[in-house]
């Protein structure tokens, strides 16, 4: 039986945990051990953490941080966030990460893919690639938490990432990020149209209506979502939400 | 006290927060002489098959676990790569594994006009136990686990074969030989059910 990856998506900032909307105006969520519990409980199938202040910041991942995580996840886990090269991938997967997300470097060094993908598999690279569209409605990759703009086209860059070994690629929308209005359906479907590895859909999700979407009509492998499980309410109430399996089995197959 | 082996193959912080979870005392050593000592062992991995071969031998490791396991019959339970190490070889290299199983590892042959059906096999599967064994005590057909892999393990004699799952066709998820254990799945990233597997390998072998 398959099993699509409902994939809860939180950010970091050193050691607490945040929610931005279109990749701007952090706002404070709380303690991530506490999240992760949480989610434990729930029987996530999946749990992302990605650091958005440590590219910017230019600074390493905090290892000791990344090691509490890891320790309270019994669920896959991925994180990306400032990882340059193959020593930085070694010590994070080293401290009980699963997969690591590369964005930024992999933009700047694509060869960075192919190395790590050797060494640690092609099953532990995840690139990520944050996309915003121009005033001409064109999608071109972003990198540095989406403030530079490359010419990549997102498309062009996920064939590229999977010939040099990514094993999954994670398609996020700065435009849909936070606002809970549904994915870059477009976006979503020109990725998965075009690789054969993992596509998983990130940014502007509301909830199981478009996983549900995203998985039957998309084809996706996976989808991700952060607003709508920390969430609740018009008024955005912090409150730490997953869909039951019944739900989602319901809702998915 | 259970030794988990690490050959500088990745991911082996996360086995030891969830023996410690149960209760389990674990040390991680690239040690000969501790390998030599353990009543309990946990070989896991995560990469390529020819590197772990490769840093198993760099690291003088191949003789000690050949003794204690296969000599000392102290259990062993083989994570993923460290699963596909108990085989004699692998498609995805040259070098002849441990070979205690009868058994060598393949690549997926997955049909190309499914689209569902991609590589790496990433994600949550349902597995058959084939095999009532102690490892699977309140375990069934409904339990998922967790599993990240390109190739799996084959083999003729069907008596080693504990549990299959399925991705495109039905394959060996797990084969096991008196103390030699052997998952191709991540039971440290299985919530209740890896935490089950681990506390029945704790506390029968």
């Amino acid at each position: 039986m398959f099993r699509h990856r409902i994939i809860p998506v939180l950010l970091l900032d050193k050691s607490g945990l945040y929610k931005t909307q279109r990749f701007l105006n952090p706002r404070y969520i709380g303690d991530p051990i506490n999240a992760i519990r949480i989610f434990n409980d729930k029987e996530v199938d999946e749990l992302a953490f990605l650091d958005i202040g440590a590219t910017i910041d230019n600074r390493n991942p905090n290892l000791a941080v990344l090691k509490d995580i890891a320790s309270e996840c019994f669920m896959p886990l991925s994180f990306g966030g400032g990882i340059r090269n193959v020593e930085m991938i070694r010590e994070i997967l080293n401290v009980g990460v699963e997969k690591v997300v590369i964005n930024t470097a992999a933009v700047e060094r694509p060869r960075l893919i192919s190395e790590s993908a050797q060494l640690f598999g092609s099953s532990t690279i995840v690139i990520s690639i944050d996309v915003k569209r121009n005033h001409f409605g064109k999608p071109l990759v972003h990198i540095r938490g989406g403030r530079e703009r490359t010419r990549l086209n997102p498309v062009d860059w996920a064939v590229e990432a999977e010939r040099l070994g990514a094993g999954e690629v994670l398609i996020n929308s700065i435009d849909q990020d936070g606002m809970m209005q549904g994915y870059d359906w477009m976006l979503i479907k020109s990725v998965s149209d075009a690789v054969s590895i993992p596509v998983v859909a990130a940014g502007g999700a509301r909830g199981i209506i478009d996983f549900a979407r995203a998985i039957k009509d998309y084809e996706v492998s996976a989808v991700a979502a952060g607003s709508c499980f920390v969430f609740q309410g018009k008024h955005r109430a912090v409150l730490i939400t997953y869909p039951t399996r019944m739900e989602l089995e319901t809702a998915l197959y | 006290m259970t030794t988990i082996v690490d050959y500088g193959m990745g991911n082996l912080g996360s086995i030891q927060s969830m023996l410690k979870k149960l209760g389990e005392t674990s040390i991680i050593t690239s040690d000969p002489y501790v390998i030599e000592q353990a009543s309990r062992l946990i070989l896991p991995g995560v990469g390529s098959f020819d590197s772990g071969m490769n840093h198993l031998t760099e690291l003088n490791l191949i003789s000690s676990l050949n003794k204690r396991v296969v000599q000392d019959k102290v259990p062993i339970l083989g994570i993923c790569l460290g699963f596909q190490l108990m085989t004699k070889s692998s498609m995805e290299g040259t070098l002849t594994g441990l070979s205690w199983f009868d058994a060598y590892t393949v690549k997926f042959e997955l049909k190309e006009s499914i689209k569902k059906y991609v590589l790496p096999n990433m994600g949550w599967r349902k597995v058959s136990i084939r095999k009532e064994i102690p490892l699977f005590e309140g375990l069934d057909d409904d339990s998922w686990f967790y599993f990240v892999h390109n190739f799996h393990a084959v083999t003729d004699n069907i008596e080693l074969v504990s549990m299959t799952s399925e991705y495109g066709y039905e394959f060996v998820a797990s084969l096991t030989k008196d103390n030699i254990l052997g998952v191709q799945f991540h039971p440290e990233k299985s919530h209740k059910y890896g935490l089950r597997l681990l506390q029945n390998f704790i506390r029968y072998y």
